[in-house]
């Protein structure tokens, strides 16, 4: 018989009950929780008479709505009422649930992806689930880590458990190093130009290979929370030696005796070498530089040195529909040079790229120097109080000030703009989040999905540019 | 849950790739803390002309007189017609809620997004896969005819267009059986009761780091 995948490991030993047709009832070890999507579940909930199963296996933050400028007032001083009211929501959820939550002025506070790692709460061989789609973040410690919908953050809250049906498998085989400048996030990026918004539907991908190997955590987490741009729900990369140190310590990691014995239980997370995959996709990482997204699509990416397409070029009338749509709403010309763009405003944040190693990246790349004149607004911020605090700590935050840059408290942002932070109609941005969807960053709002080195370089310069060429300087 | 055995609507033919969530229902709807009142918000940004704001009133709003469901024929409909990937993006279950609150039973397209996918049966609302070559016919069909209606029979597993061709279609027994009999997935997995039990105490022993670490309030 051939050997399991790592995700074939990871399901069957949550499976409480296989059912004859193919879905089977699978037992949730973490639920993450956020203000957008969960009220509905609270209240489902409520009026059912029910309470949770498993309190200590929630865990919730507030992270959508959150202003990212000053905010001692609390909750109160949330301007948009709607907002105001839905933070104040999951504040009493909890409370009468319950469930533990850092609230908006906890320094623990952030982005749930962000957040759920940091703390330990998001542990190898764990099923991780969150009623958001970048849950998939978390499978970079080796965790089976998805998206869900309300009814299903309801259904887990009341039984523990989710209903589902196994994936299919994927391997993404990266080989060949990263050059200097380019990061995981044109890595990832990369890999979904190659395969396409859909080409993971149905599948939960393993990033393995050499180059996965010596990716860091942060790293990994970046690439697994794209997993979803490729369509595939789940992304996870096989535990080792960084996964251990990273978990090691973190408050809610096992400690003592209890640290030897799941360190030799995550020892069997990886896909045995006789695992057989439905698909495999080999990725030559080395072959990659810098990448920028110019449509309204994640798959829409190209290389900094390269040009917005043409979609004469193109046989398939549904793509040719597609690149045409997305040329107007851009608001570019088939053939423009990448460099050619002009950008209005840079966003730096997101769960895909807010730790602490992003924070350094970009003020790597900002540091001695100015954000361009022409450049509204350029603001960083960070994934959650400990990432702030950390990188305050480094003097990241006046490297990022002096160049003109704002240094934000955390939350999801303009990533996609149900706070404050957006973009107005017609405005470019160079952004480190994880979609450029038509309006994602505002009404109107054209984004351009990059690195934080090529953010902070697109903020220094006014346009794109290839961040290597500042890297040497 | 709504019941869903079979339904007959006119089809909307909703002629875009990729459709996200975000474009199903933008993100500043999603700050109510309710499940109803998405219908008017659907497609927001590309349905009317100015910015939609949360809780607001639409009556009054311009509409985009381009998009389907602002012209006549379409506006009672009930099928959605759509291309591949449809639902792609976020997980927001809102989507599902606007499409149901709006008056949809249905969306026909060559392929979904799992997550998407996945919703739509928690909402009594049935996603039909069906070949990108019959979705291309029924386009064609749905633009040549006035009022074109489909019926979706999830009994019989097809689809029938108005001459009486009829298209099969695949759907999963479990959530057949759930949206026939309008189930409540939860009141299902209570039944297991007893199941969940003897697995918690099993992976306790086995994973006991993963319980009690987190302490609730
Ligand atoms: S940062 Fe963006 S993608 Fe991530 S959870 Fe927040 S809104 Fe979603």
């Amino acid at each position: 018989m051939a050997g399991k995948t790592l995700y074939d490991k990871l399901f069957d030993a949550h499976i409480v009950r296989q059912n004859d047709d193919g879905s089977a009832l699978l037992y949730i070890d973490l639920q993450l929780l956020h203000e957008v999507t969960s009220p509905q579940a609270f209240e489902g909930l409520r009026l059912a008479g029910r309470k949770p199963w498993r309190v200590d296996a929630n865990l919730a933050t507030p992270d959508h709505n959150v202003p990212t400028t000053k905010r001692d007032g609390g909750v109160s001083a949330i301007v948009d009422p709607i907002s105001r009211i839905q933070v104040q929501t999951l504040d009493d959820n909890c409370e009468d649930f319950g469930i533990l939550e850092f609230k908006m002025n906890d320094h623990r506070q952030g982005i749930v992806h962000v957040v759920g790692p940091e703390q330990g709460a998001t542990l190898p061989g764990a099923t991780v689930v969150c009623g958001d789609s970048h849950t998939a973040t978390h499978g970079a410690f080796g965790a089976l880590a998805h998206g869900i919908g309300t009814s299903e953050v309801e259904h887990v809250l009341a039984t523990q458990c989710l209903i589902t049906r196994k994936m299919k498998n994927m391997l993404i085989k990266v080989e060949g190093d990263l050059g200097l400048g380019v990061t995981a996030k044109d890595l990832v990026l990369h890999i979904i130009g190659v395969l396409g918004t859909a080409g993971g539907t149905g599948y939960a991908i393993e990033f393995g290979g050499a180059t996965m190997a010596k990716i860091s955590m942060e790293g990994r987490m970046t690439i697994c929370n794209m997993a979803i741009e490729a369509g595939a729900r789940v992304g996870m990369v096989a535990v080792d030696q960084i996964t251990i140190d990273y978990v090691e310590g973190r408050p809610f990691a096992p400690k003592g005796a209890q640290w030897d014995q799941a360190k030799a239980a995550w020892a069997d997370l990886h896909s045995d070498v006789d695992a057989v995959f439905d698909t495999v996709v080999e990725i030559n990482a080395a072959a990659i530089i810098p990448q920028v997204t110019w449509g309204t699509s994640p798959e829409m990416v190209v290389a900094v040195d390269a040009k917005v397409p043409n979609p004469a070029n193109e046989s398939d009338p549904v793509k040719v529909d597609g690149i045409n749509r997305a040329l107007v709403y851009m608001g570019l010309s088939a053939d423009q040079l990448i460099t050619d763009i002009k950008l209005d405003r840079v966003f730096i944040g997101s769960c895909t790229n807010s730790r602490i190693e992003d924070m350094r990246d970009a003020a790597k790349v900002a540091q001695g120097r100015k954000v361009a004149a022409s450049i509204k607004e350029a603001i960083v911020v960070p994934g959650s109080g400990l990432v702030k605090a950390q990188a305050e700590a480094e003097g990241l935050d006046k490297i990022f000030v002096a160049a003109g840059f704002q240094w934000r408290e955390p939350g999801c942002s303009m990533c996609l703009a149900m706070n404050p932070d957006k973009l107005e109609p017609g405005e470019h941005c160079a952004s480190t989040s994880n979609r450029n969807f038509e309006g994602r960053q505002g009404n109107g709002g054209r984004t351009h999905l990059v690195s934080p080195a090529m953010a902070a370089a697109a903020a220094i310069k006014g346009t794109f540019v290839d961040v290597r060429e500042m890297m040497e300087a | 849950m709504n019941k869903f055995i079979q339904h007959c609507g006119i089809v909307a033919p909703l002629d875009r790739a990729n459709v996200d969530t975000d474009m199903i229902i933008p993100k500043q709807f999603l700050k109510s803390i309710k499940r109803s009142g998405f219908g008017v918000y659907l497609f927001d940004e590309i349905r009317y002309l100015d910015e939609g704001v949360a809780d607001q009133d639409c009556s009054n709003r311009p509409l985009n007189d381009d998009f389907i469901l602002n012209q006549p024929r379409y506006v009672q409909s009930s099928v959605l017609l759509a291309r591949v990937n449809f639902g792609c993006g976020s997980s927001r279950e809102h989507a599902p809620w606007a499409l149901e609150d709006f008056g949809f039973k249905s969306v026909i397209a060559p392929s979904f997004a799992d997550i998407f996918y996945n919703n739509c049966f928690k909402n009594g609302l049935l996603p039909v896969v069906l070949s990108e070559k019959i979705v291309e016919q029924l386009f064609s069909e749905c633009a040549a005819t006035e009022g074109y209606e489909l019926k979706v029979d999830l009994e019989r597993q097809v689809v029938v267009t108005p001459s009486g061709e009829e298209f099969a279609f695949e759907v999963e027994a479990f959530r057949k059986h759930c949206l026939i009999n309008g189930l409540d997935d939860i009141d299902l997995t209570m039944q297991s009761v007893d199941d969940i039990k003897a697995y918690e105490a099993k992976r306790k022993g086995e994973a006991p780091w993963l319980f009690g670490a987190i302490k609730g309030n």
